[in-house]
């Protein structure tokens, strides 16, 4: 497994621009919205934690396509059908350096974007906190539509589409959790569930990608 | 028991389930139209008018019954979908396709009455913090997307095998729409009909809901089996 | 409807012009496919 991390994190490391991109998007996006909506800092502190965690999900919707459109490409992907490894832990592994190179950066990113919308300082954990937790639950699970997805002609759209009813509820608690501390709740509810989420969706959804890879690929 | 068993796989090819097909779709059409004229009936003119919500309260007789016809037909779509991955047989796949589109028509019909129904009575169309509205929105997506994948996928097999897996995948949506009103009271009112206890509502409220609900589910088939002849026909 | 006309008749109305709308739509299938 490790060797799947430290493989793809290479090509990766190699293609930096589209990690950067990703990243870019998701700084852009978050900066679009005090233009579009006024810089009224008390709307825009409300409006913070759901405005990152859009930009969140829209970064990671366009990252997904990258997941295993490479290795479908250059027929690494038919090798891996085959393999001895099982097909749940290479999508786990090939999952988890995805994260590393565009969930990641995002949630150390964030707090950069708090900052411009004036976010009080105490709410920077809770926010990085949710995103840390809720970043890795939208890479395990864009994963399935990624791999339903492979080689399709609307691609990138229809994989949002596919992808966004199993994101809307990572976002109402990702996004949750912070307002609840903005309001002076506990915002416990909400992270507590995100983990639950996240440990249930890491056990789970890797045999629904495999069976879609398998699918997409006959 | 293996004259039941040999049945059942000669049903499961197209070509012969054809003709039944037909005949439950000419049977359910009317059935469909009796309960419905019955429901109406017993809900406009038999139910009397509620204390508190006045006349606006008889959206229920098709809010109530087309949201549980939403999940229904998506949870009978799911199986199909299971059915056809595990059995590899045309027909289940097929009858995935023949469900989505009405499923995805009463979800839209739920969320559309609730919000008729939500404005005179508790002020508002719509909310975007209830769970329960959330759910069956995003259930209104899955089916969406389910039928987007099927489409945008040429070649057949592969098409109706990512499709069902999609299906399948968002079952666990089903009962968060369920439960999400015991788990999380906002807006939308508590369960008032539940499976094991009396409902709390008059009876012949509750009547006027279960022949609409029949109505409902005896149209689903009939149009699912209309849509199955034609998918059967096409796919020659 | 006591008040509630265009609520009541707004549900009801657009429920049932959308069934119709299927099932004009399956039956115009249903023409094609087997004519």
């Amino acid at each position: 497994m490790k060797t799947i991390v430290r493989r793809d994190l290479l090509l990766a490391l190699r293609r930096r621009s589209d990690v950067a991109t990703a990243l870019l998007f998701f700084v852009i996006v978050a900066s679009l919205f005090p233009l579009g909506v006024g810089a009224e800092p008390n709307l825009l502190r409300a409006i913070a934690p759901g405005v990152i965690w859009v930009a969140a999900l829209l970064s990671s919707m366009l990252s997904l396509g990258r997941l295993f459109a490479a290795d479908h490409a250059d027929g690494t992907l038919e090798q891996m059908l085959l393999g001895a490894a099982p097909l749940g832990v290479v999508v786990s592994a090939k999952t988890l350096a995805h994260w590393l190179v565009s969930g990641l950066p995002l949630v150390l990113i964030a707090p950069l974007i708090a900052l411009q919308y004036d976010v009080e300082a105490g709410l920077y954990g809770v926010l990085a906190l949710s995103l840390l937790l809720g970043t890795p639950v939208l890479s395990i699970i864009g994963a399935i539509g990624a791999a339903l997805t492979l080689g399709l002609r609307g691609g990138g759209v229809l994989l949002s589409l596919l992808v966004l009813p199993l994101y809307v509820p990572v976002l109402i608690l990702g996004a949750g959790s912070v307002e609840m501390a903005a309001a002076g709740l506990s915002p416990e509810g909400q992270l507590l569930l995100l983990g639950a989420m996240l440990i249930v969706a890491a056990v789970f959804a890797p045999w629904a990608t495999a069976a879609a890879l398998r699918i997409s690929s006959e | 028991m293996t004259t039941q068993g040999i049945r059942w796989f000669w049903y499961a090819s197209p070509q012969t389930f054809f003709p039944l097909a037909g005949k439950i779709a000419r049977v359910c059409a009317v059935l469909a139209v009796i309960f419905a004229l019955a429901g109406l009936y017993v809900g406009f003119l038999v139910a009397p008018t509620d204390a508190q919500q006045g006349e606006a309260y008889r959206i229920i007789y098709i809010h109530v019954p087309a949201a549980w016809m939403s999940m229904f037909v998506y949870v009978v779509m799911a199986v199909w979908a299971a059915a056809g991955l595990a059995l590899n047989t045309r027909l289940s796949f097929m009858m995935v396709r023949a469900l989505a589109p009405t499923g995805a028509l009463f979800t839209f019909i739920a969320l559309w009455t609730g919000a008729f129904w939500g404005r005179p009575t508790w002020g508002t169309y719509w909310v975007w913090g209830d769970t329960r509205l959330m759910t069956e929105l995003i259930l209104l997506f899955l089916y969406f997307g389910v039928m987007a994948l099927q489409a945008a996928i040429d070649e057949r097999r592969r098409a109706d095998r990512a499709g069902a897996l999609l299906a399948i995948v968002g079952v666990v949506n089903i009962p968060l729409i369920y439960y999400s009103v015991k788990w999380w009271n906002t807006l939308h009112q508590g369960a008032s009909v539940s499976f094991t206890k009396a409902p709390s509502m008059a009876a012949t409220m509750f009547t006027g809901m279960i022949l609409m609900a029949l109505a409902f589910w005896t149209y689903s088939i009939a149009v699912a089996m209309v849509r199955l002849r034609c998918e059967i026909v096409e796919t020659q | 409807m006591g008040g509630y006309a265009f609520y009541v008749w707004g549900a009801y109305g657009v429920t049932f012009a959308l069934l119709a709308i299927e099932v004009y739509l399956v039956m115009k299938r249903k023409r094609e496919t087997k004519a």
